[in-house]
């Protein structure tokens, strides 16, 4: 069978699989569409989590970005599950006890404004718009890649598929679907680590093969590669970072902002009890972990291999003859995502850091510029073919990559459908409607963010390239804090956690536009992105943290300025402290 | 029991202080291990690298996993103690 038969074999198979269950778990009220009837098991939850939380950037550029930078990645590494510790301890279970639909209808509740519930809506939306638009144009571009169809029909495709399932199920078809989707991903993944893993180091366990032995130099497999890569003028890939204070800070920011994801705290409002919601919190990382502590491993062998590809007798020698170079580099180049230039025409690859400080090693070796030019995006797909498994490898990544888009963009365009049919069409339109009037508008709603999303993903506006600085920026700087603090605080009022929001993201989306364009329009931008011009040396990626202080500062000291929140406002907060419930215990 | 306001004050009380000692350790292994005390357990090889690597890279988010599930669990036990668990 050919290679284009065994993709579209796993593709279409996966597929079916979904959308079976789509079938089964038809949603029959808006407690079904929103939170899947609220009878998940927590591990089942922790699952359908792990799919939800990784998306195509974790599935596909996570490993490239660890590849290309090392030590210095290792943010994205604990940013993106040391948000679970905050989720599990500080937001999770108080949000479930609460037990209503949506985020914002939280922020409302709790802070008796309708003006609060708006301006989160406004921010769930710019930001799991900004997520989606991405997810939908990674499941094109991985349709485009293993199904050649071009990327528009991919599109569309991925759009039908979950359409199909998310108009008919809701929560409960994601769900479902969900946990199906973690299955095939995380085999995907993990199956060629594990090869890749044992060629180099006959350690069949991936994270632990990082740190042994290279079976072809003898010596361990990270100082192999730190010693490959400087000596053709690269840092090290376990040297440390320049600024500290930004790793810290951009780290936080991952932290907090994924823990104020809108589409990643509803997940947790489908579970029976309080104690579930810890639980799945759990469960959740474990599943997650099952593919961060992976990447690491894949990211470092990757760029071993890579290496020793192009200069098989060391670096000392001279790098491969283009003429003689690997099946695999030749079928990417058909891409377009790794191009060879001979700029010094002497028919080999010289890849190396063209940077000043190598510039006089490589004049005398007769360089001319590096000539290499590889997108680290194909890291992971690449992967099978550079170990040189079989295809059915091929197919399986196909369908792991398109699993993680799809999961992803699911959950996402939940969150923005609930918003607009709970949070605006029940919360201020029209208060007085059904059920069943509620689970239709639901269903509208989420039809119609599928098709903005898909337009937004074929035609990707400015802001969507921006993924990380604005999506975790702003869950950082408004949601994360106000949830926080509408929980462990009975004294921060309306005015005080408006006033915070807005403060919080104006400074953020302030600092963000200075550096990158004012809403990202090229040639707006007032300083140059570089360290130079960061205050401080903070990046706009890292920003968030800082707007989170400014969020809770300024809620304090309005709150404090002001009236004290109304007495039954105190008792909610109370109510949600304890799982089995304030009201309950105060009848005695 | 739960009935009297006081008790709830304690059962908050001990939740905030698990919150307090587990945000503390999952501060120090990613933010003091991961980052800025590196160099400091530079000295400590492990695999070709240093401690530091090995937390920023992986030893944060085993210790993650355990908080979370240490936290779970004994704030069951909380939730039992102070009668507030649910049914």
């Amino acid at each position: 069978m050919s290679q284009f038969g065994i993709n579209i074999m796993f593709v279409g198979g996966s597929f079916l699989i979904y959308i079976l269950i789509a079938i089964w778990a038809k949603a029959g009220s808006t407690k079904d569409f929103y939170v899947a009837g609220g009878g998940v098991h927590p591990i089942t939850n922790g699952m359908a989590i792990g799919a939800d939380w990784m998306s195509a950037a974790s599935f596909i550029s996570m490993a490239g970005i660890i590849a290309a930078s090392g030590y210095a990645s290792s943010a994205y590494l604990m940013g993106w599950t040391g948000g679970y510790v905050l989720l599990a301890m500080l937001l999770a279970p108080y949000l479930r006890k609460f037990g209503k639909f949506t985020v914002p209808e939280f922020i409302g509740d709790r802070f008796y404004s309708k003006n609060a519930r708006l301006v989160a809506v406004i921010c769930l939306i710019v930001a799991s718009l900004t997520y989606v638009i991405g997810q939908m144009a990674g499941a094109g571009v991985a349709f485009s890649r293993f199904l050649e169809v071009d990327s528009t029909t991919g599109l569309m495709i991925a759009a039908v598929v979950i359409f199909i399932y998310s108009v008919l199920g809701g929560m409960k078809g994601i769900t479902y679907t969900q946990v199906a989707q973690y299955c095939v991903l995380i085999i995907a993944y993990t199956i060629p680590a594990v090869f890749i893993s044992l060629q180099l180091t006959g350690n069949p366990i991936p994270a632990l093969g990082l740190f042994s032995t290279h079976i072809d130099s003898g010596m361990p497999i990270l100082d192999k590669l730190n010693q490959i890569i400087s000596d053709v003028g690269f840092n090290e890939y376990t040297a440390d970072v320049d600024s500290h204070l930004n790793m810290v800070l951009f780290t936080l920011t991952l932290m907090i902002g994924t823990a104020g994801l809108p589409h990643v705290i509803i997940r947790f409002f489908t579970v029976p009890k309080v104690a579930d919601a810890r639980w799945s919190a759990g469960w959740a990382l474990v599943f997650i972990a099952l593919l961060y502590l992976t990447a690491p491993a894949v990211a470092s062998m990757a760029r071993l291999n890579l290496m020793t590809t192009i200069y098989p007798d060391g670096t000392a020698a001279e790098p491969i003859e283009y003429d003689a170079r690997p099946q695999w580099v030749k079928e990417w180049e058909v891409t377009g995502l790794i191009q060879f230039e001979d700029k010094n025409e002497d028919g080999r690859i010289q890849l190396y850091n063209d940077a000043p400080s190598f510039q006089a090693e490589a004049d005398a070796r007769g360089w001319e510029g590096n000539e290499l030019d590889v997108n680290r995006d194909i890291l992971v797909l690449a992967n099978p073919e550079i170990a040189n498994l079989p295809g059915w490898v091929i197919g399986l990544i196909a369908a792991g990559g398109l699993a993680a888009a799809l999961s992803t963009a699911a959950g996402l365009l939940l969150a923005i459908s609930s918003a607009i049919s709970h949070d605006l069409i029940k919360g201020s339109i029209n208060p007085g409607i059904t059920d069943k009037g509620e689970l239709l508008a639901a269903r509208i709603s989420m039809a119609v963010a599928i098709v903005v999303a898909t337009y937004l993903g074929a035609n990707p506006p400015g802001f969507a390239a921006q993924v990380v600085a604005l999506a975790f920026g702003i869950a950082a700087a408004s949601l994360f804090p106000t949830l926080m603090m509408g929980i462990f605080s009975k004294r921060i009022n309306n005015t005080g956690a408006i006033a915070g929001m807005l403060c919080g993201l104006a400074f953020t989306l302030t600092y963000i536009f200075v550096y990158k364009g004012w809403f990202f329009i090229p040639g707006t931008a007032n300083l140059a992105d570089t360290p130079a011009n960061w205050v401080l040396g903070i990046s706009p990626l890292s920003i968030g943290a800082i707007g989170a202080i400014v969020n809770f500062a300024v809620a304090f000291a309005v709150s404090n300025a002001t009236e004290e929140p109304p007495v039954e406002i105190q008792e909610l907060v109370e109510s949600v402290r304890y799982p089995r419930g304030a009201g309950q215990a105060q009848d005695h | 029991m739960s009935g009297h306001s006081y008790d709830a004050e304690k059962y908050w009380k001990a939740n905030l202080r698990l919150i307090f000692g587990s945000l503390i350790v999952w501060a120090l292994v990613s933010y003091g291990f991961g980052i800025l005390l590196r160099p400091m357990l530079a000295g400590i090889p492990i695999g070709g690298t240093d401690l530091g690597f090995w937390f920023a890279q992986q030893g944060s988010i085993l210790t993650f996993i355990a908080l979370i599930f240490h936290y779970a669990w004994r704030m069951n036990k909380i939730d039992e103690q102070f009668g507030v668990s649910e049914e």
